[in-house]
């Protein structure tokens, strides 16, 4: 008895060191190794050569893949990244094998297009995405308006949008606000209004975090810009009538009538400037506002993030 | 020294699916084998002589209790290096040679190299297995397999050897050749602690021996003694087949063959007899005391624990 | 002690060549000759990555599979055919015999993927008709392997101390499997929340991780492996291979022999 239990005791501290170290030594080689899932994807030449590699458990495999794509952005992007190399693969090889993983299509989409650091900076990549799920799932509308979001948002063509945004009013039970984009794209792409029901139409019609976070921060830099160009052109006004510039702020809202100091979506009020700019108070918190920034304002300075 | 104290060791199994009902193997035990005896432990199947021996070898764990082997604790590993075990209806591994398995376990027990060589040919010899020993275990018949068991359990000279029924499944040659090197191990000093369920060898072999049952003990003694617990009757032989009319009237129990009758008679009727024979002119061949068989001994045991146990139920 | 070990050790060696495990490297070697072969004639410009990954990964998948079928009748088999009485009665202490099986176990892969191992610089010495530097890479690669070897087993002598052989080999080829994705086990860990993702990453740190040790496409492809990575793995294999072996030598210090 007294051997047995001096045996057993040894054996389980043993146990219990060997166990901490072993998961001392594995954090560790996560650091040397940040990634290191992604390492295959450097070096196989297709997607079709993973398929192919998944003995037929396809399902699972993009699922994987998904998860990686998600946690390789979510990383890179946590830190401002000048470079997301691995995205663009990592969701054709999910697509490869789940093509009708629609999260993945939307993903892309909302990351693939933008510049760096908000995205991998390849709207191609990301047109040609969305074309492959649209032909494998020509039934879900959400592709289409995906398609459309991007031509909107990164390259600016409107007449590939509305093009795009129309294909999928025509979906079998299709989202009413496809075709009243499709016409929007027509007249007023230009228009705030437009913007906003896109990324307001983005919000809604998804579940993952990051994509309705990147929609909140559009819609709050709509906003930021629709009240600096408001106020700049009520400056304008302020110096037609009385031929010189606003002293501040208060001078301003009286003479405009406002019932208050305009502020911001934080509730910081705008800035008025000696030359008689409007500025936001906080740029930072708007990283995709295109007006009110002061002048040489550097957006946030991207990393270089591991390779690749 | 006792060569083997048992002092109350018991085991009890948790059963059944979720392990909750206790099945008691042995109650606690307690019992002493002394030093240069054979020793018989016997029962019917399923007492709990097997139990008893794998708690005395470490293969299985008491419920409670401790036991002393050769003075030292039982779980002690020292001890192991000084006793043998042959366990019931054994097995060994079948890709290895007599002579290779010996030299497995000659190593395991840890003779030393020099001598090991020449032990295992020595025991190779001695269980009859040298012509054989180049074949694998797996073409081994069952008498076979039993002598390289006994080959193993004494191959290291231990002080005490444990045999579960040794004699199971051998022919009467065989038995008889187990008989005769446990007489051998006694001869040279060890003391050999034997499991078995045939009362046969029991009583030819043992210096005393242990009765269990359903895991409890029922008795323990030297042969002579519990056999001799006699009810006082006398056997008596006498030639030809005439039994006279006086003793038929005893009442005795009479079993007549061609030349003899044997008659079993009170002893207190032992001197009537013997005038009736003389006057019948009747030739006497023997008269012996009838000792109770420890079979009797055995099954009347048996029966009244039965009856015991039927009336605590 | 030690020496008890070493001759169950050797013991346990000589049982698996016998049972005739190690004619595997036949199907081994025709399997990878006429890979070489095929390759060599197309010659498709990928004949060493060819040669290459296929033996490597076979060396892997077939080391694997016997260390599974070999290593969870260890234990059981002697104890279902009671040939442990006759060892047990002897002084050899219960974590001997656990180790020594380990060890014969592990020595047994060895050896065979030492042949192998002739046989995969055959078949590149076929394709290529020389030797370069890089190839001492695929060294790297085998050792690697072998790491893996070591996990399994000890995994294997783990479930074979207190499960049925079918059982154990199920419980040691799905932690071969799921050991291969850990990486994403504590990727998906580390996007959980609250007790779901204590529970994740518990398991993702108790489940052997092989991701580090499959180095076979980098080889391929003559990338170094770092020196860094080397000692790390070597590391991790020793600490969960005396892990496993812990939990199997304190399940079988406790075990009732029926």
């Amino acid at each position: 008895m007294n051997q047995r239990q001096k045996s057993s005791t040894i054996a389980a501290a043993c146990l219990v060191l060997s166990l901490a170290a072993s998961s001392f030594v594995l954090h560790h080689v996560d650091q040397l190794r940040p990634q290191a899932t992604l390492d295959e994807v450097l070096f196989l030449s297709s997607p079709k050569v993973i398929k192919r590699a998944s003995l037929g458990y396809d399902g699972l495999m993009a699922c994987i893949y998904w998860t990686r794509a998600v946690q390789y952005f979510g990383n890179r992007h946590h830190y401002y990244a000048a470079s997301y190399n691995l995205l663009a693969p990592l969701l054709e090889i999910t697509a490869h094998l789940d093509p009708h993983l629609v999260v993945a299509y939307e993903f892309g989409s909302s990351f693939l297009a933008p510049q760096p650091p908000f995205g991998a900076g390849q709207p191609k990549s990301a047109i040609d995405l969305m074309n492959y799920g649209i032909e494998n799932n020509p039934d879900n509308w959400r592709l289409y308006y995906d398609l459309g979001f991007v031509y909107f948002t990164e390259l600016k063509d409107y007449k590939n949008a509305a093009e795009a945004f129309a294909r999928g009013s025509r979906v079998p039970n299709a989202h009413p606000f496809l075709k009243v984009l499709a016409a929007q794209m027509a007249s007023h792409a230009g228009d705030y209004e437009t913007a906003r029901s896109l990324w307001m139409a983005s919000y809604q019609n998804t579940q993952d975090k990051l994509i309705r976070q990147n929609a909140v921060d559009h819609l709050r830099a709509l906003r930021v810009d629709e009240d600096v160009e408001h106020l700049q052109a009520a400056v304008t006004r302020f110096g037609e009538r009385t031929g010189h510039l606003p002293a501040s702020m208060e001078e301003l809202a009286t003479a405009e009538r406002w019932a208050r100091i305009p502020v911001d979506p934080d509730g910081h009020p705008y800035k008025l400037t000696p030359e008689g700019r409007i500025e936001i108070r906080e740029p930072h918190d708007f990283q995709f506002a295109t007006k009110g920034l002061p002048p040489g304002f550097k957006a946030w300075p991207t990393f270089d993030a591991p390779q690749p | 020294m006792p060569a083997i104290e048992i002092l109350g060791l018991e085991k009890t199994y948790m059963v059944g699916f979720w392990r909750k009902r206790p099945k008691c193997a042995l109650s606690p035990l307690h019992l002493t084998v002394e030093d240069g005896e054979i020793f018989g432990f016997l029962g019917p199947n399923g007492a709990g002589k097997t139990t008893t021996l794998k708690l005395l070898m470490g293969l299985v764990f008491p419920t409670s209790g401790t036991a002393r082997i050769l003075g030292h604790e039982w779980t002690d590993p020292s001890v192991k290096a000084q006793i043998g075990f042959l366990p019931e209806q054994p097995y060994f591994y079948d890709y290895l040679t007599a002579h290779e398995l010996l030299e497995y376990y000659g190593q395991l027990s840890g003779v030393p190299a020099k001598q090991r060589k020449q032990r295992v040919e020595q025991i190779l010899q001695q269980v009859g297995l040298r012509d054989v020993k180049g074949v694998q275990l797996r073409k081994f018949s069952k008498g076979m397999l039993q002598r390289v068991g006994i080959g193993q359990a004494i191959l290291h000279n231990p002080k005490l050897v444990f045999f579960d029924e040794p004699m199971s499944g051998l022919d009467p040659m065989g038995r008889r050749e187990v008989r005769d090197l446990m007489e051998q191990l006694k001869h040279e000093g060890k003391t050999v602690f034997f499991s078995t369920h045939i009362l046969s060898d029991a009583e030819a072999l043992c210096d005393r021996v242990a009765i269990i049952h359903r895991g409890e003990l029922r008795g323990v003694g030297a042969i002579e003694d519990l056999t001799s617990s006699v009810q006082g009757k006398v056997e008596v032989i006498w030639q030809g087949s005439q039994v006279p009319a006086s003793i038929k009237a005893l009442g005795a129990e009479i079993r007549v063959t061609p030349d003899r009758v044997r008659a079993i008679i009170d002893e207190s009727q032992q001197d009537a007899v013997i005038d009736a024979l003389r006057r019948e002119r009747q030739r006497l061949v023997a008269i012996t005391p009838v000792r109770t068989s420890l079979e009797a001994y055995f099954v009347e045991k048996l029966r009244h624990a039965e009856t015991s146990v039927g009336s605590k139920a | 002690m030690n020496t008890r070990v070493a001759y169950i050790a050797s013991n346990t060696f000589r049982e698996a060549v016998r049972d005739r495990v190690l004619y595997n490297l036949i199907a081994f070697a025709l399997l990878l000759s006429g890979a070489a072969i095929l390759v060599g004639q197309i010659s498709i410009e990928i004949e060493k990555l060819v040669v290459i990954n296929l033996g490597l990964t076979a060396v892997s998948l077939f080391g694997v599979v016997i260390a599974i079928f070999i290593g969870i009748g260890l234990v059981s088999k002697e104890i279902e055919k009671r040939t442990l009485y006759t060892v047990l009665s002897r002084p050899v202490r219960r974590w001997e015999f656990i180790v020594g099986k380990f060890f014969g176990l592990a020595g047994t892969l060895v050896v065979n993927a030492f042949f192998m191992a002739i046989g995969v610089f055959a078949a590149l010495f076929y394709v290529s008709h020389k030797f370069v530097r890089a190839d001492a890479l695929i060294l790297v690669a085998l050792y690697f392997i072998i790491l893996e070897f070591v996990i399994i087993c000890s995994l294997a002598l783990l479930f074979s101390s207190f499960s049925s052989p079918l059982l154990s080999a199920v419980f040691a080829f799905s932690l071969f499997v799921i050991g291969s994705f850990a990486e994403d086990l504590r990727n998906f860990a580390g996007m959980a929340h609250g007790f779901t993702r204590w529970l994740a990453t518990g398991a993702a740190y108790l489940v052997p991780n092989f991701s580090a040790f499959n180095v076979i496409t980098s080889v391929a492809h003559e990338q170094p492996v770092a020196g860094q990575l080397i000692l790390n793995n070597t590391l991790y294999a020793v600490f969960y291979a005396i892990m496993a072996l812990s939990g199997a030598v304190l399940i079988f210090e406790n075990r009732d022999l029926k």
